[in-house]
């Protein structure tokens, strides 16, 4: 299952460092070192320290290249530590930067990061802060000012069991995760408290982020069938809601199921669906 | 790892659902999810799964001397065990509640039932007997373990051969498996538990509740019977007030539910022995295909779709014909537009002006605006391709547009002591624009 195409370089050392151009797309594993552009051409077929003579030098930016997650940096190289396939992004700005390099993998369990909107549930109401289960190994802790138009005399109303949706502000290995409702300008933008019906259900994370991707298909053709209301949270959770209980339903185990469905498999349910 | 709190809205949501006789996965209400009986290579050893939820069973024996005041019958010793990779909820040390619940509930089933002839498991009396022990696991808790531990026991017990034992005299030969083919055990019924929970003080009843149902249930009445519909144990508990006749309908209900599954599994021992005698392949690795990325298959639930199609031309007759559309901007300076004779100012209650403005946006937005209302802080595609007012809360540009620019948007704490100024009540809305007026 891991066996990589070309192996392009190999250090002087001997370890099996491979360039990470040529890993795109293919499946690493923990463990495994890549190689940037930039290392590559130094340690090219040259060999004993003679550099190839390049024609058009500088028009490959040698920028900053930023590890995304499933990777790590361990000196010069990059280290693999999550199973997947390797993606990479050239950046947008066309000069500044050498991209974005990440391992797409997929799991269950929830690490929160800083940033990620998530679905919560609170669980403890203590003074001035909720205790928010994100499905961490910690419970996060989400003030009560943190929510637009909240001060210290109006206070958000917010119960034991009720859903939130919301960001991390803090969330490292070393502390407990905190959350806010908030964004930076103070404005909700559609964070808060989540209404009171509708069906939460928990999917894999990789599905997450298939269906938060740009231009997901699945999406575009779900809202065809019938209005709903859905929010994802980053932590493997969904909310729901449609008019009746029936569509709601059937929205929950058609999302549960797309995991597993080939593109073919899913056109054929929705337009069984859609003729009903 | 502490047991994920169940939301308030998944809670009202499923006791809805019950209520409309509707279940997560499709089922129906008297439906037992898909069960699937698997046997290892050694004798003994099975893995059930009813939906989800998967229990290990393996069997095995040995020569022990028989307890005094019973020397003429074996022993019998069953240990259900809740496997920290089952749920994140249990640990080593935590699960004592639930487990001790589970354990007595198995040996009354298995052990008063006399399911077993344990005279039979006798070599010499008052000195040798067989010990048949019974370990099951529960691997994956989606609810009902106790069924599936059920199950997994009787068909791990049917399941097993233990050696062979010739008695002649004195003399007791205990021969191996090469020698002699294993023999199984005398089994004289299977009791199988079949589990009802009750919802609503007992309104309405499902059978072999998932994992959620089991959490917001009410009560449970597990009925232990076997084929020839002898109740073998009933256990209700959850403190719920049952009539008798609902009783006597459950016990009905799982006569009929015992006899499906009894059927199964003699047909799954069946295929296993057949296999076996021709010589073919057995065993986990066959059974369990290997060919997947995830442990778990998702079955395909059949869905009810029958009565979306009134649904939606009901809802497309009631819905309101779109609003006009004003697509006409006013500019008032460079970089700040009226679209809209906007709405009053509701600034003086802080509290419900979140949700104030949200409304007041949902009238005016389009009806293909309808569709889809994603919440996730990205701005919705197609916003821009229509002249829709833009909530500022759900947008992150920093377009801002004034809804009344004869108003004053902000709530400015004067001191004045103008005799038609007062500050804290919602009346100064009007005051302050006959203020204006007049300036």
């Amino acid at each position: 299952m891991a066996e990589a195409g070309g192996i392009t370089t190999e250090s002087v050392a001997g370890d099996r460092a491979r360039a990470a151009r040529t890993m795109l797309d293919q499946v690493v594993l923990p463990g495994e070192e890549l190689l940037l552009p930039e290392q590559e051409d130094a340690e090219g077929p040259g060999g004993a320290g003679e550099r190839p003579l390049r024609l058009n030098a500088g028009t490959r930016s040698r920028g900053r290249v930023v590890c995304g997650p499933g990777l790590r940096r361990s000196g010069d190289r990059l280290l693999v530590t999550k199973c997947g396939r390797l993606r990479h992004k050239e950046p947008g700005g066309g000069s500044s930067g050498g991209g974005v390099y990440w391992v797409d993998s997929q799991q269950k369990r929830y690490v929160p990061v800083k940033g990620d909107h998530v679905i919560g549930i609170v669980t403890a109401k203590s003074g001035d802060i909720f205790k928010v289960d994100v499905g961490g190994s910690e419970p996060a802790s989400l003030s009560y000012l943190a929510f637009e138009g909240a001060t210290k005399r109006n206070r958000p109303n917010v119960q034991v069991g009720d859903l939130i949706y919301g960001q991390f502000v803090v969330a490292n290995k070393d502390m407990e995760p905190e959350m806010v409702c908030i964004d930076s300008c103070g404005r909700a933008s559609g964070m808060g408290v989540i209404g009171q019906d509708g069906l939460l259900f928990k999917v894999t994370l990789g599905l997450i982020r298939k269906l938060l991707a740009p231009d997901c298909e699945i999406l575009q053709e779900v809202g065809k069938l019938y209005p709903l209301e859905i929010v994802f949270g980053m932590n493997g959770r969904i909310w729901v809601k449609a008019k009746t209980i029936q569509q709601t339903l059937i929205l929950a185990n058609i999302l549960e199921a797309c995991e597993h469905m080939t593109a073919d498999q899913r056109k054929q349910i929705f337009s069984r669906l859609a003729e009903s | 790892m502490k047991e994920t709190p169940l939301s308030n809205c998944e809670r009202r949501f499923l006791l809805r659902a019950i209520e409309e006789k509707k279940r997560l996965d499709g089922r129906q209400t008297y439906d037992y999810r898909n069960i699937k009986i698997s046997f290892g290579t050694d004798y003994g050893c099975c893995i059930v799964e009813l939906g989800k939820t998967r229990v290990l069973g393996q069997v095995s024996c040995e020569l022990v001397s028989p307890k005094l005041n019973r020397a003429t019958e074996g022993i019998l010793f069953f240990n259900l065990e809740l496997s920290q990779m089952a749920a994140p909820a249990f640990e080593p040390g935590r699960q004592s509640d639930l487990l001790v619940k589970l354990n007595r509930l198995l040996e009354r089933c298995l052990r008063n039932s006399k399911c077993i002839d344990t005279e039979s498991l006798c070599v010499v009396a008052g000195e040798k007997v067989w010990q048949i022990r019974v370990d099951l696991h529960l691997l994956n808790h989606d609810g009902n373990i106790i069924d599936a531990a059920s199950i997994a026991a009787i068909v791990a017990l049917c399941h097993f051969r233990r050696p062979d034992v010739s008695v002649q005299g004195d003399e007791v030969t205990l021969y191996t498996p090469e020698e002699r083919d294993p023999v199984p055990l005398s089994i004289h019924h299977m009791p199988i538990c079949v589990s009802f929970a009750f919802f609503q003080q007992g309104t309405y009843l499902l059978v072999d509740p998932n994992e959620r149902e089991e959490r917001v249930m009410d009560g449970l009445l597990v009925i232990a019977m076997n084929k020839h519909r002898e109740i073998c144990t009933i256990q209700s508990s959850g403190g719920i007030m049952l009539l008798k006749d609902q009783v006597l309908r459950c016990s009905k209900i799982a006569g009929v539910k015992v006899l499906e599954i009894t059927e199964l599994i003699q047909k799954a021992l069946e295929n296993d022995r057949k296999v076996r005698k021709e010589g073919g392949k057995y065993g986990f690795a066959e059974s369990i295909a290997s060919q997947r990325i995830t442990a778990f298959k998702m079955e395909k639930a059949p869905i009810d779709t029958s009565d979306v199609e009134e649904k939606a031309e009901e809802i497309i007759a009631e819905a309101e014909p779109p609003l006009e559309v004003v697509s006409n901007p006013v500019l008032w300076t460079p970089g700040t537009a009226q679209i809209g004779e906007g709405v009053e100012n509701s600034w003086g209650d802080l509290e419900d002006s979140e949700k104030e403005e949200e409304d007041e946006d949902g009238t005016d937005e389009a009806i293909i605006l309808d569709s889809i209302k994603m919440d996730i802080g990205v701005e919705v595609s197609n916003i821009g391709s229509q002249d829709a007012p833009i909530v500022l809360s759900d947008s992150e540009e920093e377009e801002m547009i004034i809804l009344e620019p004869d108003k004053n948007p902000k709530k400015i704490r004067t001191q004045t002591t103008s005799a038609k100024q007062e500050a804290p009540s919602k009346k100064p809305v009007r005051k302050r624009k006959k203020k204006r007026a007049a300036n």
